[in-house]
């Protein structure tokens, strides 16, 4: 078990190291001259010059990426080329947005979808079945940024209920922080769960037809006790790997949400920073959502071996 | 592992050749999801196609007096904020969309099929670190890579079908990977082996005929994530850029006027979902007709 996580824990370092240099190479290296680029092409040599010490970019490449990477290990990320404060702030500040909503859209996608899910495979092929898949097809084809263009034109243009975007904050207690994410939350769940959904009711179908169940079944158990004691366990291993898989397109798809309810969150923050040019923003927020991607599917990895222990002697 | 909506990698390609073509058609005509996902397809490509020779209005002309029209017979849609023909505007979008996600879906094929045969036929490190490196694109979603290129070099129809390439590359190469390694390890090879014919060889006269058709439904579906992302960027201002339309574009500007004319907002919204469910019904059907084995049940 050690040797297994072990293994696994050197990948994720690798993977990290990789993408750190990946993201230097072309938002550090790449662009040339930092300074240059934030003072326009009119500015005069001398002022691109002090600007470009002042910035600390006339530092040879390995010793400013050397210094990125220890700023990440003790959380001295520099300071914002535009605003002059630290990045580590800014990004902290924005945090507390996407973070809850990642989170509430993911609470909701595996509700809907171990419902939907489970609900088709108990009904397999039922008029219910079929109606139901039938909606997740429609689902996985919607864009999501349509979809909540449409959750804010039928709840805050025509019924009223909720505001067309912005963010409340959680000065006021929790409430009206959730109520404003609530539209945004739901707007990328829905999709998510038309796809988790699908493969749920696959995975659920699939564990229906082993042997065991039969047994299960034969030694007196009832359909719904085999479904929630036996195949649903058996059943999670699919569904837990996609669910890594979409936390990608999750982080991915807050960015976009963000900008359809003008949240002030990381999504927000890295478009503003590309206006800005302040490249140095976009390069931690970069590999800060890169590195909760692959430190998330590095939990999937490990949880697996837990549920099924058969995979870490098969991957040894 | 393996991504959502992929076809199982472990399953090998068509049984050769029982039936003629014409059985084909016969049982993809009675198949519900192929003929609804080809009739909606042909649709997009059919408004694509005609944007080409005919649009009823020009889909650049700006015309401010005229901005904002309700539909009539003149315009079956209505206008836009800057007095444009929304009927033309979807139409021209739509040749927009598909040009992306042809040369998206291109480079992802061309790199990702040639890695996974190469990972399939040498096997030991180079399929290892091909398969790692496959694992670490993945965590670049399409969005990040347009984000780091637009703040490069800027935002505009290159970055986004670079971003969606490069994110098509990994799902490809798993694929191609898992169905050659399938393909490897049936008998014809060996005995092509035993007939002193080296992996190249194989590679191409063996296996990539196998695993076509597993790569023709990957594609279809790919194609359809494509769009989905095309239109994501072009929403955020990263993908095509005016005044060239593109779906993703018009629901930006929509978005702005959503409480004068809510309508603006549905039209290419219902662009995007017709072409991308047509792709998926287009793949499944695909995939069943394709392979009568990997038909799922339904």
């Amino acid at each position: 078990m050690s040797l297994f996580i072990l293994r696994r824990i050197l990948t994720l370092v690798a993977t990290l190291i990789a993408a750190s240099l990946i993201i230097f190479l072309v938002l550090d290296a790449l662009p040339g001259n930092a300074a240059q680029m934030l003072m326009g092409v009119d500015a005069s040599p001398d002022a691109v010059r002090a600007l470009t010490v002042k910035l600390g970019l006339d530092q040879p490449l390995t010793y400013r990426y050397l210094l990125w990477i220890k700023g990440m290990m003790v959380g001295e990320l520099g300071n914002s080329y535009v605003y002059g404060t630290p990045v580590a702030g800014l990004i902290a500040e924005r945090l507390v947005l996407t973070v809850p909503l990642a989170i509430m859209s993911m609470l909701i996608t595996v509700v809907l979808a171990l419902a939907a899910g489970i609900y088709t495979a108990a009904n397999h092929n039922k008029l219910g079945d079929v109606g139901v898949m039938s909606l997740t097809q429609v689902g996985i084809a919607l864009p999501n940024f349509w979809f909540a263009i449409l959750l804010i034109l039928l709840f805050a243009v025509k019924l009223q209920w909720l505001s067309a975007g912005g963010f409340a904050g959680w000065d006021d207690g929790i409430w009206p922080g959730i109520r404003s994410l609530l539209l945004p939350s739901i707007s990328l769940a829905v999709v998510q769960a038309a796809i988790l959904a699908r493969v749920t009711r696959s995975a659920v179908l699939e564990v229906l037809r082993e042997d065991f169940v039969r047994t299960a079944r034969a030694k007196g158990l009832g359909k719904r006790e085999v479904l929630w004691r036996h195949v649903l366990r058996n059943a999670m291993i699919p569904v837990m790997t996609v669910m890594g898989l979409q936390f990608a397109n999750l982080l991915a798809g807050t960015i976009v949400i963000e900008n359809v309810f003008y949240l002030p969150g990381l999504g927000r923050l890295i478009f503003q920073s590309i206006a800005n040019r302040d490249l140095i923003v976009v390069r931690n927020c970069v590999m800060l959502l890169a590195a909760m991607v692959v430190t998330v599917n590095f939990v999937v990895d490990v949880l697996y071996a837990f549920i099924d222990p058969r995979i870490k002697v098969a991957n040894l | 592992m393996s991504a959502p909506l992929t076809v199982p990698a472990d399953s090998a390609a068509i049984a050769p050749g029982a039936s003629p073509a014409t059985g084909f058609w016969r049982r993809a005509l009675r198949h519900r999801s192929f003929v609804l996902g080809a009739a909606l397809s042909l649709l997009v490509l059919g408004a694509a196609l005609l944007s080409l020779v005919w649009t009823p209005w020009s889909a650049y002309d700006i015309d401010i007096a005229s901005k904002l029209h309700p539909p009539s017979a003149a315009h079956w849609l209505g206008t836009d904020v800057f007095g444009r023909d929304i009927v033309s505007l979807l139409l021209v979008g739509a040749r927009s969309t598909i040009m992306v996600g042809v040369i998206a879906v291109g480079i992802g094929l061309t790199f990702g099929v040639c890695l996974g045969l190469i990972a399939a036929a040498r096997k030991g490190w180079t399929e290892e670190l091909i398969m790692r490196m496959s694992d670490f694109t993945f965590a670049f979603p399409a969005v990040l890579s347009a984000i780091m290129l637009a703040a490069v070099v800027g935002p505009g129809m290159l970055t986004s079908i670079t971003a969606i390439g490069i994110f098509q590359i990994p799902t490809f190469v798993r694929v191609t990977r898992g169905s050659a390694n399938a393909v490897w390890a049936r008998e014809f090879i060996l005995a092509a082996r035993a007939a002193g014919k080296g992996g190249f060889r194989i590679t191409i006269e063996h296996v990539l005929p196998n695993i076509l058709s597993i790569l023709i439904v990957q594609a279809t579906i790919q194609f359809a994530l494509a769009i989905l992302a095309e239109a994501a960027l072009s929403y955020l201002g990263l993908g095509t850029q005016p005044p060239q339309p593109s779906w993703g574009r018009m629901l930006n500007d929509a978005q702005t006027l959503l409480f004068q004319s809510p309508m603006l907002a549905v039209y290419p919204g219902a662009a995007i979902a017709i072409a991308v469910l047509g792709l998926n019904l287009l793949g499944d059907g695909l995939r069943d007709l394709l392979d009568p084995r990997l038909a799922r049940e339904r």
